[in-house]
């Protein structure tokens, strides 16, 4: 959800930032960042609302490259911190972006806890299938049997399929672009920012410099007669939305269409929403359940002294409670 | 109150977990708080859900009391194991009371007894000649001069259920009956006994009535089979006692983050810790003085990683957070612990130590874990540390770690320890009131619409304190990094400003260390001037200070110096005042002397003796003053070990 600037346009030179950019020519990452400046700045945002959460790897350098609150976490932990902000200031739109191993080896954990909570807020996976910045071993999205040209031997460890972990792990939008499909990915972003809930974005993001097995050429078809690996949900009859307060079946169905196209790998590979699951509570919303003044004032926005600097917590009902000086008896 | 030694009375309950001691000792201090007298509780217990033995000790005077008492005044039993292992405990003059049923049981019989305590206490009882049973611990007791009540549990349950209910419910009064034949016994009047019930079971008038019955019986069966009972130990109530609550440490700690304006706080599940931040849930939304109210976010992350990024993230933002844990799961924040230094993040850390390494001792005490929390990370950057001494200072030391936070815009450790956490005492109700909430250097946002970033959040400043933009305002965006940065936080390894930066994060500690006051670093207790000194920190203080009121009554002068801010080390108030120590005595719960060897790298001076606990167990005045008295003498090692092997 968006708090958009009321007073004048935002454009995408709003969020650029000049600053050298240390990626390898070629990477897909560039076609990720352009694309998310355009987002942000298509959904109106102010820069000074947004704040970047970038993970450990060449993915996690984006937000140097945009020009709001970016903040460069440690390797995995990007979910984490993102959730805080998040939750401490819910006006804030929060947009975590990582890498593949940051987030389906070291931060796994995040990742499945994050989609129990469905914070309203997106994390996009730069998906490349290797570790570049150290030098292309194998990353959990590599496929069993692989070898990428810095391996000794073929990948001797599984693939996780990140769209079906998110999707068991109660992520409420799942989608998936392609770093080389500018115009594509730019919409999918503003969908997922747009969600309220936790959204997941794969980005397929070729490494022009160690993975030499799923490169650009390969998602084009280029070995197959220029017939594209990658297509658009779009373009088929696909309808990715779950309804608030759809029934069971209903949502079993959905689910299963999900995992249906999550599978396809190869020859097909799907691009677009996969799930707008509406049905799910956000753990904002839960907050305020419990606690209605977490909507009135957040965390960060609550005022919790006087001017002269005494507190504003009342604790006299505490203590209270826990006097014994009076015979406890009955009015205690 | 009387007692041969003492003017207070040490009153322990054990049972298998899950039993219902904790009610019992509730009932109890409960009672005895209704009477206007002072408490000092603590609990024990094993890493269990139910069955393993757990104790609770009551101490209870006509005065505040700062430590528990390793000889017992009344124990309370239901069953063997309690009985065998704390009859030994109990001292001449006092008093057991048992199950009739546990009268004769073989000690290897006793399912959950540690083989070594059936070893240890056969070889005891056959160097008295005495069989290794129930029967014989308790005659080694009657030996002693300690007064022996076998009670009829099943007898009074009984009568108790009567024609009309169910024997089991009846059974669940045997707590209430074992705190009231205890009552009765010590001459305390039974009503005080209603009050606590009252206030225990708050409304359930039901179990209350029930539970008032079984007072009753418990009171007229002291009276037909004990002739009313015949202690030295008396309990009498107190009039005119000032208002006084009664909180453990966790809620203490819990309470100051409260009053501090503590908004967002994650953890994961860990003893000692997590009492802290179900009690934080369980009150979740604070009432405030306008007449408002506040929430505080309390969430419980998928793993101590988690809770210490998330809670860093939230302080991103400008809410007060902070995360708690206790050793292993400090040992997991350090990545995230880094991070906060290298961004000067205001976060708190609650880090409640435990019998440690890797899992250690999970539910009993121990100070292991101060050159750790002093070093924790790898790299250099600035982090304050402050030990807590006891319940109050717990409450007080939470509030105010906040302040040190967003002041020196650093991560802040306050330490605790598993004494601290299980103890529950009266104290007079916290003073909010004296509470100063100061932000630190803040950024203000200009007005109008057109100022942009980026901010140089990084400024290098001469105090080495910059000025902070909270995400989200305008005109403060900037980068934040655990990679070397830039004023405006893009990463660099350039070494003129590598060097900048780091020098500008180490001179918030030099900071921290000439503002501070020295009262907030240390405190002195017993005779300033006294030469005998002792140097502590953290939950020692209690035993220590009732351990001086003793040399104190032998004639002896003796001073008491706490160390509660241990990082920056407090080197230049110390070192003037240690001068004149004679003999300098460090005093502390872990094996190798972590304070000792801290003091003696930062003010090059070593102690004369240390005197170390590392059983898992709370020091306690008497064992304290024992060894406190033989270095008076002369007679003392370097080296102390405290150790009781019944506790």
């Amino acid at each position: 959800m968006a708090v958009k600037s009321e007073t004048r346009r935002i454009t995408a030179k709003d969020y650029r930032v000049d600053q050298p950019i240390d990626w390898c020519p070629g990477c897909g990452d560039f076609g990720i960042l352009s694309a998310l400046q355009q987002a942000l700045a298509r959904l109106g945002l102010e820069p000074h609302r947004v704040a970047i959460v970038g993970g450990i790897g060449c993915s996690g350098k984006s937000q140097y490259h945009i020009g709001a609150y970016g903040v460069h976490t440690l390797h995995g932990r990007l979910l984490p911190y993102a959730t805080g902000i998040k939750l401490a200031n819910p006006e804030l739109t929060v947009v975590a972006v990582g890498g593949d191993g940051d987030g389906m080896a070291i931060g796994a954990g995040h990742f499945v806890n994050a989609g129990r909570r469905n914070v309203n807020m997106t994390y996009i996976l730069f998906n490349n299938e290797v570790y570049g910045l150290t030098k292309g071993q194998a990353s959990p999205t590599l496929p069993l049997g692989l070898q990428t040209k810095s391996l000794p031997e073929p990948n001797a460890q599984g693939r996780v399929n990140s769209l079906m972990l998110a999707l068991s792990a109660g992520f409420t939008w799942i989608g998936r672009g392609y770093a080389f499909n500018v115009r594509q990915l730019v919409g999918l972003m503003q969908k997922a920012i747009e969600h309220p809930g936790l959204a997941y974005l794969d980005v397929l993001q070729p490494c022009p410099t160690y993975n030499n097995l799923h490169n650009k050429d390969w998602y084009a078809g280029k070995d197959r007669g220029d017939r594209p690996r990658v297509y658009a949900l779009d373009d088929e009859d696909y309808d990715p939305v779950i309804a608030e307060g759809a029934d069971e079946e209903t949502v079993v169905a959905k689910m299963g269409q999900v995992i249906g196209k999550a599978m396809e790998w190869g020859d097909r590979i799907a691009t677009g929403v996969f799930l707008e699951n509406r049905n799910v509570s956000t753990f904002e919303e839960r907050l305020g359940s419990r606690s209605p003044s977490y909507h009135k004032h957040a965390p960060a926005l609550r005022p919790i002294a006087d001017a002269e600097g005494r507190s504003l917590a009342d604790l006299s009902d505490l203590f209270a409670q826990t006097s014994v000086t009076r015979k406890p008896g009955g009015e205690a | 109150m009387s007692s041969e030694q003492t003017d207070s009375l040490a009153w322990r309950v054990g049972g298998p977990q899950g039993s219902g001691v904790d009610t019992a000792a509730r009932i109890f201090a409960g009672a005895a708080a209704a009477g206007g007298l002072h408490i000092f509780g603590r609990r024990e217990y094993y890493s269990n859900i139910m069955g393993r033995h757990s104790y609770y000790d009551v101490r209870v005077a006509g005065r505040p009391m700062t430590c528990h008492s390793s000889v017992v005044h009344v124990l309370t039993t239901f069953e063997e194991e309690t009985l065998v292992r704390h009859a030994i405990s109990t001292g001449e003059g006092g008093a057991i009371i048992h199950d009739v049923e546990s009268s004769d049981v073989r000690l290897d019989r006793i399912t959950f007894l540690d083989e070594r305590v059936v070893k240890d206490l056969t070889a005891y009882l056959g160097e008295r000649d005495l069989p290794p049973t129930t029967a014989g611990v308790l005659e080694d007791a009657r030996r002693r001069g300690v007064e022996v009540f076998p009670v009829a549990y099943d007898q009074i349950t009984e009568t108790l259920a009567g024609d009309i209910l169910f024997k089991p419910r009846a059974d669940r009064a045997l707590n209430t009956i074992a705190v009231a034949v205890s009552c009765a016994l010590l001459g305390y009047e039974p009503e005080y006994l209603a009050d606590a019930l009252k206030w225990i079971f708050g409304g359930r008038q039901e179990i209350i009535d029930l539970n008032v019955k079984a007072v009753e019986l418990a009171y007229g069966y002291v009276k037909d089979e004990f002739d009313h009972g015949r202690l030295l130990h008396r309990m009498r109530p107190v009039h005119g006692t000032e208002p006084m609550i009664l909180v453990g440490g966790n809620e203490a700690v819990a309470m100051g983050k409260m009053a501090a304006g503590l908004t967002f706080q994650t953890y994961y599940p860990i003893s000692p810790a997590t009492d802290e931040s179900v009690y934080l849930e369980a009150h979740a939304t604070v009432p405030l003085k306008n007449g408002g109210e506040g929430a505080i976010v309390v969430v419980q992350t998928e793993d101590e990683l988690a809770a210490v990024t998330m809670a860093t993230g939230a302080a991103l933002t400008g809410a007060r957070s902070a995360t708690a844990t206790a050793g292993p799961g400090l040992s997991l924040m350090v990545e995230g612990l880094g991070w906060a230094g290298m961004n000067e993040v205001p976060l708190v850390v609650t880090a409640y130590q435990r019998g440690s390494p890797s899992t250690g001792v999970p539910t009993r005490t121990e100070q292991g874990d101060l050159l750790f929390a002093i070093h924790a990370g790898h790299g250099e950057f600035p982090r304050l540390v402050l030990a807590s001494g006891d319940v109050t200072e717990a409450f007080l030391d939470a509030a105010q770690a906040f302040n040190y936070a967003e002041r020196y815009q650093t991560p802040v450790i306050h330490l605790l320890d598993q004494t601290i956490a299980r103890t529950t005492q009266t104290v007079p109700p916290f003073d909010v009131g004296s509470i100063r909430i100061e932000r630190g250097d803040v950024y203000v946002p200009p007005e109008g619409d057109d100022v942009r970033g980026p901010y140089p959040r990084f400024a290098v400043t001469e105090s080495g304190v910059s000025t902070r933009p909270l995400l989200g305002q305008r005109g403060g965006t900037h980068w934040l990094t655990g990679a070397e940065h830039t004023e405006a936080g893009q990463v660099t390894e350039d070494p003129v400003i590598r060097e900048q930066q780091l020098e500008k994060r180490a001179r918030k500690l030099a900071l921290a260390a000439r503002e501070i006051p020295a009262e907030h670093k240390l405190a002195v207790y017993g005779e300033p001037q006294a030469a005998f000194t002792i140097v502590s920190w953290g939950s020692n203080k209690g035993a220590i200070l009732e351990a001086l009121e003793r040399m104190s009554a032998a004639g002896i002068d003796a001073r008491l110096i706490q160390v509660r801010l241990l990082w920056p080390f407090p080197r230049e108030e110390l070192a003037p005042i240690l001068e004149a120590a004679r003999p300098l005595v460090v005093v502390e719960s872990n094996h190798s002397g972590q304070f000792a060897q801290l003091l003696c790298g930062q003010t090059a001076r070593q102690c004369d003796h240390l005197v170390v606990k590392y059983n898992g167990r709370p020091m306690t005045c008497g064992e304290l003053t024992r060894a406190l008295l033989d270095i008076h003498r002369g007679t003392a090692e370097e080296r102390i070990v405290l150790r009781n092997p019944y506790e």
